[in-house]
């Protein structure tokens, strides 16, 4: 377990770097002069070149980008050009509802996807089954913000029931959540279907079969923790996608998350709080990742030894 | 009937309703007319108009071509060059198949939407944001595809059995490693193509795609979203078409999420 954790935490690292690498190159090199980025049609040529100066243009590339990585990691994030706050403060305030709702629809989805997965592989031939799999084939293909504006318009325009996002109280959270998780509930259950049909037919549940244990206890006992190792490694794989997600699906509903921030910060031409933003969520991204090949190395050994 | 003839059946429908697009639209999709704002689906709108007076059917019609053009590019782009590095990885090994993994790593943890809104940052907001996105998404998993692939078959005995009988790396790439990876390809084309879809929509609908006039299915709905109230219609149309779309690709790549994963996991 040892080698396996030194292995994975190696390799996160290693990513990480190479992440701060890729970000660095698009914002600070790919644009050609950040300066005048951030001046845009205004400014005299006095100004150009002491905020070329300031922001350390002049310097080699390999120093600016020691010097970017480094004040990064102590938390100098710097302040955004248009609010001239700290990028740190705008961060930390939007984080917390993006996380939420990432967490809220995960949560959400595996809650439906589990025993839907599970009813899909224990009838396959019923019409209960055959009707859900094409439903979740639908559920891959649905534009996630189509979905919102779809709820939106049924249960907050035409119902009156839940408000169509604005506000943060928790039930304006619901709609979100739905939205987030209706694809990924498609995708986990059938997950969940292949990975409980694939572990009914392991020898060893014949031979429990065999010896006379009951059907229940085979089912859930013998055979779900096998057969949900599939469904729970996408539920990690899926976290990257989600928090893709919560960027569109906050701006259908108004929320004020990164996603808002984020595309403030696109629209504004706001470098600091758009390469903050970006290195949060790819850092999450990497982390989750790792906590989850960590977990899977828990939950099955023989992953360890691959 | 099997899933991908269904598949087959609604890209089928999707492509002949854009090339019709090309050739004839109830009205100019463009044209505005302010006495008829919003008016619901009838017989002279078949899906209605939008705030403009446009009519929503004229604009669907062309509204896909974009999409569908932007996502075959990108998507060609991203599995050339994919392919390529791919093949260099499986067979150079060594440092240049870690440089290349680390890398495509590092890619994979930008989902392209992100990829897509730095892109938007530091250039223009418009059609290249999306293609290139798309394209350096795509890259990866066309890389990751085809290095292990690569690695799979050059074990196999009749490769080795060439080898013994002296056939070089580029003989073996030509005749064995290409024909075996074709189908694996193509299923992740389609898929990506699905994929490219959605993003391309998403990105419109967030403003930092296809910028107005043009119509795109996606920013379509950005811009019915203010006046849902008024005319569902408008937000109802393009979202159907975007999502008959992508089901259409996924379907034709079958059981595309498992294989994907699949390639994913074995890592």
């Amino acid at each position: 377990m040892k080698r396996y954790l030194l292995q994975k935490t190696g390799g996160f690292l290693i990513t990480l770097v190479l992440v701060s690498i890729l970000t660095f190159f698009i914002v600070q090199v790919l644009p050609g002069d950040p300066a005048l980025l951030m001046l845009g049609t205004e400014g005299t040529p006095e100004v150009y070149a002491r905020l070329r100066n300031e922001m350390g243009l002049e310097r080699p590339l390999l120093e600016r980008y020691l010097r970017w990585l480094l004040s990064f990691l102590q938390g100098q994030w710097g302040n955004s050009w248009r609010y001239s706050m700290p990028v740190r403060g705008l961060v930390a305030r939007a984080f917390p509802l993006s996380l939420s709702l990432a967490f809220l629809a995960v949560g959400v989805a595996l809650l439906v996807a589990t025993p839907a997965g599970m009813f899909m592989a224990a009838k396959p031939r019923s019409f209960a089954a055959r009707f859900m799999s094409v439903t979740t084939l639908v559920g891959l293909g649905l534009p996630q913000f189509w979905v919102g504006l779809l709820l939106i318009q049924v249960f907050a325009v035409s119902l009156g029931l839940l408000p169509a996002g604005g506000g943060s109280s928790p039930v304006s959270l619901l709609l979100p959540t739905l939205t987030l998780a209706i694809p990924r509930a498609a995708i986990l259950s059938r997950f969940m279907r292949v990975g409980m049909a694939d572990a009914l037919k392991q020898d060893y549940i014949r031979t429990a079969k065999a010896k006379g244990v009951a059907e229940g206890t085979l089912f859930f006992k013998h055979a779900l923790r096998n057969g949900s190792l599939a469904a729970f490694t996408v539920a990690g794989l899926q976290f990257a996608q989600l928090l893709a997600g919560t960027i569109v699906v906050e701006q259908v509903f108004g929320l004020p998350g990164v996603g808002q921030l984020l595309l403030n910060g696109v629209f504004q031409r706001d470098l600091p709080v758009v390469q903050a933003v970006v290195m949060v969520i790819v850092f999450l991204i990497l982390l989750f990742d790792l906590a989850f090949d960590l977990g899977l190395g828990v939950l099955d050994p023989r992953i360890r030894y691959e | 009937m099997d899933t991908r003839r269904w598949g087959m059946i609604l890209i089928g429908l999707i492509v002949a309703l854009t090339i019709l697009g090309y050739i004839y639209t109830p009205y100019d999709p463009n044209e505005v007319r302010v006495m008829e704002r919003f008016e619901s689906p009838g017989r002279d709108h078949l899906l209605g108009t939008d705030h403009f007076g446009r009519d929503v059917l004229s604009r669907i019609l062309v509204g896909g071509r974009i999409s569908l053009l932007i996502g075959i590019a990108a998507v060609a782009l991203g599995s050339a060059v994919g392919t390529l590095l791919g093949l260099l990885a499986g067979f150079r090994g060594g440092l240049w198949e870690e440089f290349l993994m680390r890398t495509s790593t590092a890619l994979q943890a930008f989902p392209s939407i992100l990829l897509a809104l730095l892109f938007a940052t530091i250039w223009e907001p418009g059609v290249q944001v999306v293609l290139w996105s798309i394209t350096f998404g795509n890259i990866p998993y066309f890389l990751r595809l085809t290095r292990n692939q690569v690695l799979s078959i050059r074990k196999r005995p009749y490769v080795e059995a060439a080898r013994a009988l002296g056939a070089r790396d580029r003989g073996i790439m030509l005749r064995h490693i290409i024909p075996n990876l074709k189908d694996a390809l193509l299923i992740q084309f389609t898929v990506s193509l699905a994929g490219a879809i959605l993003v391309e929509a998403s990105l419109s609908y967030l403003g930092v795609g296809i910028q107005p006039p043009a119509a795109s299915w996606g920013r379509m709905l950005r811009e019915a979203q203010g006046y849902a109230s008024l005319a569902p219609w408008g937000v109802l149309a393009p979202g159907l078409f975007i999502a008959v779309t992508v089901l259409g690709f996924n379907l034709l790549g079958d059981t595309w999420i498992f294989r994907r994963e699949d390639v994913l996991k074995r890592e």
